[in-house]
Order: structure tokens, then C-alpha cells, then sequence
């Protein structure tokens, strides 16, 4: 798709960037048919390749309305077009460019804008946790599991792990169990303590400089790590490991970060995709039982955001669960970090859709690899809902 | 003229809409129709009066009956994957989405038929029908992503149509509205109905004839196992001489494909099928039924094709490489854009005996217009898929590309085949409509359209190409300048 930059945009590299994208694009339309807004909204403006072309309009000079913007805004940036996308067309890069140039031409009103920064400090902050505690004191939030015991043994394989900043808060457990499993397997997770949050949350709040000082901030935490010979960035939250894979092509004008970026995304590992390898070594250590039936839903930032597809599902098999399979694995549960926040409408109806779909083989439990998926079912069903790791925690011995 | 003008003209359609819609099921501003401009065939784009997006079937039938009291024209849309132009939006009418009506109705698994509405994607059928065995057997390459709307539109067809038939021969019952808003129903759960079968003529009829609403189709049980062989040729024309042995040893494989050695290239990093990208030309040969049945099958193929100088044989070992092996065929069209910028795909349908020959005119062609076409095609059926990549950034590209597509369907004419195989004639080849039939039976087709939209506002311009045109096309090839349509607006 041809694309003729305004003479405002020629000098810009993002919108160079954008428009060389757009090229690969052929219009063909299969993106529509594994994109969950479209389902749901019957609106090619509500579908990938809608989008494209309302960017495509944008930066060929045509001034945007508010319409535009919600028809960005409403995109889940799931990336499943990506998946399907025979073309190759990189959708989620010309997004982050598209909703920038929109919202420099058309600020946010300030109700909206203000929400959004809220947010994004809200949820980043020091606050967060204490509030979450008070939640829970008062019931308004359920209880979380328990994180148990946190091993310090050290060993000579050594990792960094990403702590996240909602997970701790939300969740303690998944922390706790992945620093159990990798300890069980002779590994040591390290956390750098000046690392934080990775920096999704505020880019996807339209505060690409936050995010940046964020990818900067935890690249200075991690590098005398890196330097010492971590073998790698370990996180267990699918969502974060996508934004970490994009430090090198977000810093990479930055002289002084670019090539420290692109090492640490290079380094950057799923714990799907670390401990397929080894999981075969915790086979005497697994409790016996009966197998238990269990779905994985993947989040998209697994399977489409880092195109990590199949793999947990094998090993919980390997580990003695029923994976059971179900409906329309490669759609989006609505989570979508802050996108049930900000459309909960649409999230509410994604969220009912996946559950109703991941109830259908009635498993005993759900199991998913990223915080934003988990919160987000738990709140729609009865079953327990866990990360896969703690899931594979609990097997142990 | 520029979207105010065009609703200055017609206020009070735009009001009538708006009475009939709500806000968020009716596009005017050039904004939110641009987007709609264009269906698969990128190349010519038209921006619409207004874009409606209804919700009911009363909705639906008071947007044709508003529109036909004003003679404004309305031009149904699916997915908006067609590849002629079928679905090219008219600059003064209302191009009717029917994306929202993505219900399975119903599934009938003892009658062995499915009812859905017009928007439900072809694949979602065979999903849908997957728990009780069954299957919808026509699948076209953008299946993951067309309705089963465009389907009876365009009368698609698809890898398994050699054996299983076409949309037309797996359809029972379309339901529907003519351009006035009568309603109509064709065909019926009966094998055969009495009088006239105007059910295959309004399957294939571009949604000029009326606007289906509903589509009753005839499910087949899954096979008990398919397995694909692929076969690779030194040569081309050998290749296609293996298409032809195979039908003369009275093989109807349940699909039978050819890719070149130009579109294995191509498809291979997206696909990953492990395609043998040295070979001219590879052939998918798929073979189903019981377990013996396919063995024995692909045994017969395996002996024909070694005879017919095939270089090398493989035969998938699971469902999964099947699928493999289909998924770079099945991708084909949209992996151009790996490429290059635009593609230009036209669907000529040749006898199968000339293939080796076509393809030799295709290469011949490439060096004339300096653009490269990697080929896929229905080689069961003869029908050919060239894929022209060009650089729609640049207007004498463009018009290398179009005039090289012309080139393809004349060629396919003159060898005794027709100017479409399945992806319809649109507004893409009416110029070849001159070429393939007389005025006379263009007259007749236009005959058919009159009875059953004597206002003519269902889809027109589409499929049957006026005598002005038709004059000037065969002006225009005498004088060897190939660019059709010079008044529209460039990609």
C-alpha cells in the first residue's frame, strides 16, 4: 500500500518508519477475520486493515477526528493480525506511530488525558501495593494466594528476573513459584532492585518518554548484572517480555542506549521458553496424582506479541496435565493491560467470550503467563485461575 | 467531486439513513468511508456516498427500499477480500456492509446442512460443523477471512472444488431481497427444485441480481484421513503435462496445485513448508477418503507422476505438515507483499492441456513488461493464478502491471478458456468481457439483470461491460495503450 508522507511528516523518522511498513500491506483482509474487535463490532474501521488506512489518511495529511482516535484507541494491540498477516505488515509498530501523530494533532481532552496519567502513575507507583493490601483488609479485593517460601540458595547458573510492578502486588505467588521451580532446577534468579516497571504500561498511555525513561532505568539496574554474565532477562509475564523484545527498537536512536537496548532484548526469555529443556530434570520431584484437567489460554503477548506458541501447552502435558483443548485459543481475553480500564465495555464482552469458551471442556483449572489474562479472568469465573508456573509450583514435591 | 458535493446532492438519502440507522451503523464523513474504498483489488478505489452497516434484516430491507425509491444505487459488501472489484463501492450510492450478520443459525447434522447469515466467514462453517464430522468442502485461498456471501456472489472456488464442486454445487438455498426489497428465496433443502434453476444463476451473480440475507449449504463428511503429495519438475511444461496425465488416469485428487519455482520463493519464509525451492515448478496432489483408499490413491499418483519425470516425491506424514504444505499455497496472493509493494492477481481458466504452454507465455511476457509473476494456480482445474508484482508507486509500473494482467486473460481466451475462473469479472475484467463474448449475449446478461432489477441499482456497472466501453476497448488494444479505468483514482 503506497503511502505519501505530508510534507509535515517527510523529515520524521517514526513516520518514515510507518509509511515503509504500510508498504508491505496488500489489502488482502485476512487480518479482519482473527481480529476480536471486529468480531464483536462489524466495522472494518474496527479491524486491522480499517486502521491501517485511517493511518494511512493521517499521515498523508488529513487532519483527524476524535473517530479516528477511538477506532485506534478501541485496538486491543493484541497483535493477532500480525500472526495472520501472510504479508509480514508489522501492525503494532505503525499503531504506536499512528495513535502518537493522532493524538499530537488532536490532544486528548483533558478528562481522558488526565485519566490516562493517573494511571499510568497510579499503577507504576509506590502506591499501588499498599493500596491492594488495603483492598484486600476491607474485602473489596479477594485474597491472593499466599507467596510461601522464597529460596536464597545460590547457584552457578545465574538469571535476572523482572519482578514486574502490578504482579508483586497482585499476585506474590507467581515470583515466589518461579524463584522455587528455577531454585528446584539449579538456577538463581536474580532481581535487581533499581529495576521496575517495564515501561508497557506508560507506553501504552501515550507516555512513550515515561516508558523510555523506564527501559533506560532498568537497563542501568540490569547491566552490571548483564556484564557479569547473566544468561539471561527471565520474566513470567508474557505482557512485560513483549516490551522488553522492543527496548532495542524503541532506544534505537538513543547513542548512548542503543547498543545496551538491543543486547538486553536479545537477552530477554519467556520462562516458556527456558525451561522446556530442562523441566524433564523435575520429573522425579512431581507429586502423583491423578492428572488434573487443565486449559492454557496464551496470552497474546506470548503467542502473538513474542510468537511463542505450543510450547507450554507441551510441557504441561509432559508435566501430567490434560491440556484440554478449546475454542479459539488465538483471540484476546480483553485484559489487555489497561484496555479494561479504559474500554471496559469491549473487555467485558472479550473476557465473557474466553471464559465461556475455556469452560467448555470443564477443566478444574485455568491456567495462563500473564498477570493482566489472570486478574482479568479471575474476575468473571469460579474456577481457579493461576499462572502455569505456579500451577507446575504446586507439582513439586 | 469531493464527499460534501456528493451529499449536497442527495440530502435527503443521507436523512433517510440517518432515520433508519443508528449513528454508529452509518459512515458519511470521507474520514470513515475512504477505508471502504476498495475491496481486494487495490488497484481501483471509489469512496462511497455513505457506508451502512445494518444490524437487522429490517434494517437491510428499509435501506434497499429508501435507496430504490431514489435511485440511488446499493452495493453489498462481505469481507471485502473479492479480487475483481465486485464489492468497488459506486461514488453516488450506499455501499451496504453486511459484516454484522455473523450468526451460524443453525447446523443440521442428520440433514448434513448448515444455515447462516451472509456475513459468517467460510471457515467458521467448517468449524462450526467440525464436532459432528462435517465439513464445508468449497475453500477458497482467503477462506480464513471471506463469507460464505461472497462466496454465492462470486461463485468461489478453492483447492478441493476439483473434487468436491464449486460454491454452486454446494449450496441448497439462498435467501434474500431483491433491489426493491421483495424478498426471494431460490432453491430449497430438495436435491432439485421445479421450474428454472434460478438458484445457479443467481450463485456467481456479483450481487447484481439480489442481496442474500440467508445461505443453506450442504455439508460432506470429513475424510477418514487426507495426506498431500508434492512433486517437484525440472520444467515447467513437464509439470503441467503431470496435471494432465493425472486426470487422463482417472485420478480426481481432492486438490491439485501447481506453484512455481518463483511463488515457492516467495511463500517459503512465511510458510516454512520446506518446499523444494530448486524445483521449476511443484505440484500438491491431495488425496482423501478411508485409509486404504488413500494409500491405494497415492501409490496410483506417486506411479503417474514419477512416469510424467517428476525430480522428487514427498508425501505428508501427519495433519499437521498437510497443513503445512497448503499453508504457503493457501497464503500465496497476500506473501507477495513480501516482495514487492502491489500485486496484481487475475484468475484465467485455461484447458488443462495448455498449461505448460500458458506458462511459457507468461515468462515471455515478464521480459516484455519487465515485471516479474510467480504463479500459482488450480492446476486441476486449469485455472491460473499469475501473481504480477509492481510498484504501485509508480504510475508506469502500474500500468505495465494492468496491461500484463489484459495480456494473461486475452491469452487465456485465445487458448479456448475464459476470462475468470472463480474471483468474478467485477469491474477488473470487463474489458476481457468484450473479448470473450458478443455483444448479443452481453445484451442477454443485461437482459437478466433488468428482470430481476428493472431500476438497476443493485450493483451496477459490475460483470457486463456497456458497448461504449466494449467500443473503446477494442480501440484502445489496437492502438496497444492498455491502461483501463484512466479516469479512477491510482493506489
Amino acid at each position: 500500500m503506497q503511502t505519501t508522507l505530508a510534507p509535515a511528516f517527510q523529515n520524521r523518522p517514526d513516520a518514515q518508519e510507518a509509511a515503509a511498513l504500510l508498504r508491505s500491506c496488500v489489502h488482502c483482509g485476512f487480518c479482519s477475520a482473527t481480529c476480536p474487535t471486529y468480531q464483536i463490532l462489524g466495522d472494518e474501521l474496527d479491524g486491522p486493515r480499517g486502521r491501517l488506512y485511517l493511518m494511512k489518511q493521517v499521515l498523508e495529511g488529513d487532519r483527524p477526528t476524535a473517530k479516528t482516535r477511538l477506532h485506534l484507541d478501541r485496538c486491543l494491540t493484541c497483535r493477532a493480525c500480525e500472526t495472520t498477516c501472510p504479508s509480514g505488515v508489522q501492525y503494532g509498530r505503525v499503531l504506536d506511530t499512528g495513535r502518537q501523530l493522532v493524538n499530537e494533532q488532536l490532544p486528548r481532552p483533558l478528562l481522558s488525558g488526565l485519566v490516562r496519567r493517573l494511571l499510568a502513575v497510579w499503577l507504576t507507583g509506590p502506591l499501588f501495593a499498599p493500596a491492594v493490601a488495603m483492598g484486600r483488609l476491607l474485602r473489596v479485593l479477594p485474597a491472593a494466594q499466599a507467596a510461601g517460601v522464597v529460596p536464597h540458595r545460590l547457584h552457578a547458573r545465574r538469571m535476572l528476573l523482572l519482578a514486574g510492578c502490578v504482579q508483586p502486588a497482585l499476585s506474590p505467588n507467581i515470583n515466589a513459584a518461579t524463584l522455587r521451580v528455577f531454585d528446584a532446577l539449579g538456577i538463581t534468579l536474580q532481581v535487581a532492585p533499581d529495576a521496575g516497571c517495564c515501561g508497557a504500561i506508560r507506553h501504552h498511555l501515550d507516555d512513550h518518554d515515561g516508558a523510555l525513561s523506564e527501559a533506560r532505568r532498568n537497563i542501568d539496574a540490569w547491566w552490571p548484572a548483564v556484564e557479569a554474565g547473566a544468561e539471561a532477562i527471565v520474566l513470567n509475564a508474557s505482557g512485560c517480555g513483549t516490551m522488553l523484545h522492543e527496548y532495542g527498537h524503541l532506544l534505537r536512536h538513543d547513542a548512548a542506549y542503543a547498543a545496551k537496548a538491543a543486547r538486553i532484548s536479545a537477552l530477554v526469555r519467556d520462562v516458556a521458553e527456558v525451561l522446556p529443556a530442562l523441566v524433564g530434570q523435575l520429573a522425579p520431584r512431581l507429586r502423583e496424582r491423578q492428572p488434573q484437567r487443565v486449559v492454557f489460554h496464551p496470552p497474546c503477548s506470548l503467542q502473538h506479541g513474542q510468537k511463542i506458541r505450543g510450547a507450554v501447552e507441551s510441557m504441561l502435558t509432559t508435566l501430567g496435565a490434560e491440556v484440554l483443548p478449546f475454542a479459539d485459543a488465538h483471540l484476546c481475553c480483553g485484559s489487555a493491560g489497561t484496555y479494561s480500564l479504559l474500554q471496559p465495555q469491549l473487555s467485558r464482552e472479550l473476557r465473557d467470550r474466553k471464559l465461556a469458551a475455556l469452560g467448555a471442556p470443564r477443566p478444574e483449572v485455568i491456567l495462563s503467563a500473564n498477570i493482566g489474562c489472570l486478574t482479568h479472568l479471575a474476575g468473571g469465573t469460579p474456577l481457579p485461575v493461576q499462572h502455569w508456573i505456579e500451577w507446575l509450583d504446586a507439582q513439586l514435591a | 467531486m469531493d464527499d460534501s458535493a456528493v451529499i449536497e446532492s442527495r440530502p435527503e438519502v443521507i436523512d433517510g439513513l440517518r432515520r433508519l440507522l443508528p449513528a454508529r451503523a452509518l459512515l458519511v464523513a470521507a474520514e470513515d468511508t475512504r477505508p471502504y474504498e476498495c475491496d481486494g483489488l487495490t488497484l481501483i478505489r471509489q469512496r462511497p456516498m455513505a457506508v451502512a452497516l445494518p444490524e437487522t434484516e429490517a434494517q437491510v430491507v428499509a435501506i434497499l427500499k429508501l435507496c430504490h425509491a431514489h435511485q440511488v444505487p446499493v452495493v453489498p459488501r462481505g469481507a471485502g477480500t473479492g479480487l475483481a472489484g465486485s464489492a468497488l463501492p459506486h461514488a453516488g450510492g450506499v455501499l451496504l456492509s453486511l459484516a454484522k450478520f455473523n450468526r451460524i443459525l443453525g447446523v443440521d447434522r442428520r440433514g448434513r446442512t448448515a444455515t447462516v447469515q451472509p456475513g459468517v466467514r467460510n471457515l467458521a462453517i467448517s468449524e462450526a460443523a467440525a464436532p459432528f464430522g462435517l465439513y464445508y468442502a468449497p475453500d477458497p485461498s482467503s477462506q480464513i477471512a471471506c463469507t460464505i456471501g461472497g462466496n454465492v456472489a462470486e461463485n468461489s472456488g478453492g483447492v478441493h472444488c476439483l473434487k468436491y464442486g464449486l460454491t454452486l454445487h454446494n449450496v441448497l438455498r439462498v435467501r434474500g431481497y431483491t433491489s426493491a426489497g421483495e424478498p426471494v428465496e431460490f432453491g430449497s433443502l430438495a436435491p432439485d427444485a421445479a421450474g428454472l434453476d434460478l438458484l445457479a444463476l443467481v450463485i456467481g451473480s456479483e450481487g447484481m441480481l439480489a442481496l442474500t440475507t440467508e445461505v443453506t449449504v450442504r455439508l460432506v463428511p470429513r475424510p477418514t484421513v487426507a495426506r498431500c503429495l508434492m512433486a517437484s519438475f525440472a520444467d515447467v511444461g513437464d509439470a503441467g503435462d503431470a496435471v494432465a496425465a493425472l486426470i487422463a488416469a482417472g485420478i480426481i485428487p481432492a486438490g491439485l496445485e501447481m506453484m512455481d519455482q518463483a511463488a515457492t520463493r516467495l511463500v517459503e519464509p512465511f510458510a516454512k513448508a520446506g518446499y523444494d525451492l530448486e524445483a521449476a515448478a511443484v505440484l500438491l496432489c491431495e488425496s482423501d477418503g478411508t485409509v486404504d483408499e488413500v494409500e491405494a490413491e497415492i501409490a496410483h499418483m506417486s506411479q503417474v507422476l514419477r512416469d510424467a519425470r517428476a525430480t522428487r516425491l514427498q508425501v505428508s506424514t501427519s495433519e499437521a505438515e498437510r497443513l503445512t504444505f497448503w499453508a504457503g499455497r493457501k497464503n500465496a496472493f497476500p506473501a507477495a507483499g513480501r516482495a514487492a509493494p502491489a500485486y496484481y492477481c487475475t484468475d484465467g481458466t485455461i484447458p488443462r492441456k495448455h498449461i505448460g504452454q500458458m506458462l511459457k507465455s507468461i515468462q515471455a511476457m515478464e521480459q516484455r513488461f519487465g515485471l516479474a509473476c510467480p504463479n500459482v494456480f488450480h492446476a486441476g482445474d486449469g485455472n491460473l493464478h499469475p501473481l504480477v508484482l509492481f510498484d504501485d508507486s509508480d504510475p508506469d509500473s502500474v500500468a505495465r502491471a494492468e496491461a500484463f494482467g489484459a495480456e494473461i486473460l486475452e491469452e487465456s481466451v485465445r487458448l479456448g478458456g475464459t476470462v475468470t475462473g472463480e474471483h468474478g469479472v467485477g469491474v477488473e475484467k470487463l474489458n476481457q468481457m468484450c473479448s470473450q463474448f458478443d455483444r448479443a449475449t452481453l445484451d442477454a446478461f443485461l437482459g437478466v439483470k433488468r428482470a430481476f432489477d428493472p431500476a438497476g441499482t443493485l450493483n451496477p456497472g459490475k460483470v457486463i461491460p456497456s458497448l461504449h466501453r466494449c467500443a473503446e476497448y477494442g480501440r484502445q488494444r489496437v492502438t496497444g495503450g492498455a491502461v483501463s479505468f484512466p479516469d479512477l483514482p491510482r493506489f
